[in-house]
């Protein structure tokens, strides 16, 4: 039980950077981007075909960040000067990028079982400083008998993704940041005060995808592969991410925003795993499940607000005929 | 400051629903011109400010602010001259946003984005400073989200967040049309005021001919996409309501449709 928690925060980590990109485009530029799907294995194939090649993991993951970076701009292209809809341009690139990735990769499946990667280096640092010797000893002492393999991967990713959000959370209170969100929310308003709507779309969704497929090629790392397919529902998963985390957390403040979009990306992998252990369903019941959850998420929070509005009203008419009575 | 030329357009020129919006407009703004603009509806008066800020192209006719030719001028870069305040409350502000993040976007408007924050303890007690000539207590606001705020208090805002960077051009189009009328009251006084303090060239929009003759130092009337009458200085100050419709069934020889036009 342990473990398995364990791996669930461990991968909800890094899809919370996923999650993050998704984040920026449906919520701040309200723009349903369906690139995602695609980006997050480009991500995964760049960061895998470079290791082979024997680049540092370091600007594999770079790589990984900026090639994203330009598959967002194309759909953004697509969008502002191909005045092609929103849903349509995200679609046209998701589609483009599933031949691209296998151009990429060269074959469907890239392996890095016997490579150096980002996450065997953490681990032999923490093993040489001992620190995954001292956790162990710690659980054992608390009773836990199934013992990750190692905390570096956990740990560093938790400072890695709470980095990338306070980048984030800075970046959208700058001048181009608040021009951004302007634009999800007031798009008239917005050029009305001199701002080039068209170039900070094409920002945003290259910066929303450089995201996605940072956190695809740190995954690819993480579980020591990278697969075509890898990318089928990422965009579900993060919008589930994001609005699972705000129904809890709340959306009062960016920082507190994107700390709900972290939180929910890690509670969503909590959920999948307890729902896969249970008897009654199994690994291809994630994708019900995480429509499921998004739907409850929805619709949830709606029912809350319309409970209380009628109890509310309720107590005020009750308030309101003692004052009658009173009064008669 | 602003200078119209020959300006016209024609919406689905060919079909039964040609329209003839605007026709051979000229019009010259000197610097500290406030002019009110009436007239009746689809008379061409929005179209015409939508042309001066790029939100509509012409067909043929110049327009040049502060003597640089933007007749081709995209509605982004032209906003760097020109502030404009919409009949919508909601249009000119982003309710997701606080008081200060808005003002923070306004202040760029005449300047480049960048990577620094937008809000800052200098610029912050600027805004404060503007905020406070509203007298609606925003100044202490700062971090409450516009979409809290109620209408009037919403286009307050727009007023001053479309001012207080001294743009070449004010634009107000019926900017107290949505406004319950006590409101409207407040912020046709904000107007004179602000546009009396900061000497901007203001054209304004109004449905309102008591407030076209109260404020400003000229008056324009439109009808069918042309204008039909401009009076400034001491012949404006003695206008009066009546003497404006008499002054329109002398030109179109039939009385003014003013079923919106509000006469007192
Ligand atoms: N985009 C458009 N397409 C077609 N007709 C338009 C368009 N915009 C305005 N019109 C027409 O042009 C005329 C002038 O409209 P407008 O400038 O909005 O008038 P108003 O003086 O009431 O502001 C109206 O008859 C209107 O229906
Ligand atoms: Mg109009």
């Amino acid at each position: 039980m342990f473990i398995s928690m364990f791996n669930a925060v461990e991968s909800g980590i890094i899809f919370a950077i996923m999650a993050l990109g998704v984040y920026l485009s449906f919520r701040i530029l309200d723009f349903p981007d369906l690139t995602v799907d695609g980006s997050f294995v480009t991500g995964a194939a760049v960061s895998a075909l470079l290791i082979v090649n024997g680049m540092p993991t370091g600007l594999a993951i770079l790589a990984a960040l900026l090639a994203g970076f330009l598959a967002g701009s194309i759909t953004g292209l697509l969008n502002t000067k191909g005045k092609v809809n929103p849903l349509l341009s995200g679609i046209l690139m998701m589609t483009a990028l599933y031949s691209i990735n296998l151009r990429i990769m060269g074959q469907s499946n890239i392996p890095l079982l016997n490579q150096e990667t980002f996450f065997t280096q953490l681990r032999s640092i923490f093993e040489s400083l001992g620190i995954d010797r001292a956790f162990d000893q710690g659980l054992t002492a608390l009773g836990i008998e199934n013992l990750p393999s190692t905390y570096s991967a956990l740990l560093i990713m938790l400072i890695v993704t709470f980095i990338i959000k306070f980048i984030t959370d800075y970046f959208l209170k700058t001048e181009v940041g608040l021009a951004l969100r302007a634009i999800g929310d007031n798009e008239q308003m917005i050029r009305s005060f001199s701002a080039n709507t068209d170039h900070l779309k094409v920002l945003g969704l290259g910066v929303s995808n450089g995201l996605v497929a940072l956190a695809g090629g740190l995954y690819a790392q993480f579980t020591g592969f990278s697969d075509l397919n890898m990318g089928i529902g990422m965009i579900v998963i993060g919008l589930a991410s994001v609005i699972i985390g705000e129904s809890i957390i709340g959306t009062k403040t960016i920082g507190r925003t994107t700390l709900a979009v972290v939180v929910g990306a890690v509670i969503y992998r909590i959920v999948i795993t307890l729902a896969i252990r249970s008897d009654f369903l199994d690994n291809g019941d994630t994708k019900l499940i995480t429509a499921l959850l998004v739907v409850l998420a929805l619709v949830v929070p709606k029912v809350v607000e319309t409970v209380k509005e009628s109890s509310r009203k309720r107590k005020k008419r009750q308030a309101l005929n003692q004052q009658v009575r009173r009064g008669a | 400051m602003l200078r119209v030329e020959n300006l016209s357009i024609t919406f689905n020129e060919g079909t039964p629903d040609e329209k003839k919006a605007l026709q051979n407009i000229q019009l010259e703004l000197k610097p500290g011109d406030f002019v009110t603009v009436i007239g009746s509806n689809g008379a061409g008066k929005s179209t015409l400010m939508n042309m001066i800020s790029g939100a509509l192209f012409p067909d043929v006719g110049i327009i040049e602010i502060n003597n640089q030719n933007v007749t081709t001028l995209k509605e982004h870069k032209r906003a760097k001259k020109i502030g404009r305040v919409f009949q919508d409350p909601m249009a000119g502000t982003s309710p997701k946003m606080t008081i200060e993040e808005n003002l923070a976007i306004a202040y760029a408007r005449n300047k480049t984005r960048t990577l620094k924050p937008g809000a800052n303890k200098k610029r912050r007690a600027l805004f404060k400073e503007e905020l406070e000539r509203l007298h609606l207590g925003l100044e202490n606001r700062l971090s409450a989200k516009v979409g809290l705020l109620s209408g009037g208090e919403r286009q307050a805002l727009s007023l001053l967040m479309a001012t207080f960077t001294q743009p070449d051009i004010l634009l107000l189009d019926e900017h107290t049309a949505a406004l319950d009328p006590s409101r409207a009251e407040l912020i046709t006084n904000l107007t004179g005021e602000i546009v009396k303090e900061t000497h901007l060239t203001t054209l304004m929009v109004t449905h309102n001919m008591q407030q076209a003759l109260d404020l400003g130092n000229r008056l324009i009337m439109m009808d069918k996409g042309q204008i039909i009458l401009d009076i400034d200085g001491a012949k404006k100050q003695a206008l009066t309501i009546e003497k404006l419709l008499q002054e329109f069934k002398r030109i179109r020889g039939t009385d003014m449709d003013n079923d919106r036009a509000i006469l007192g």
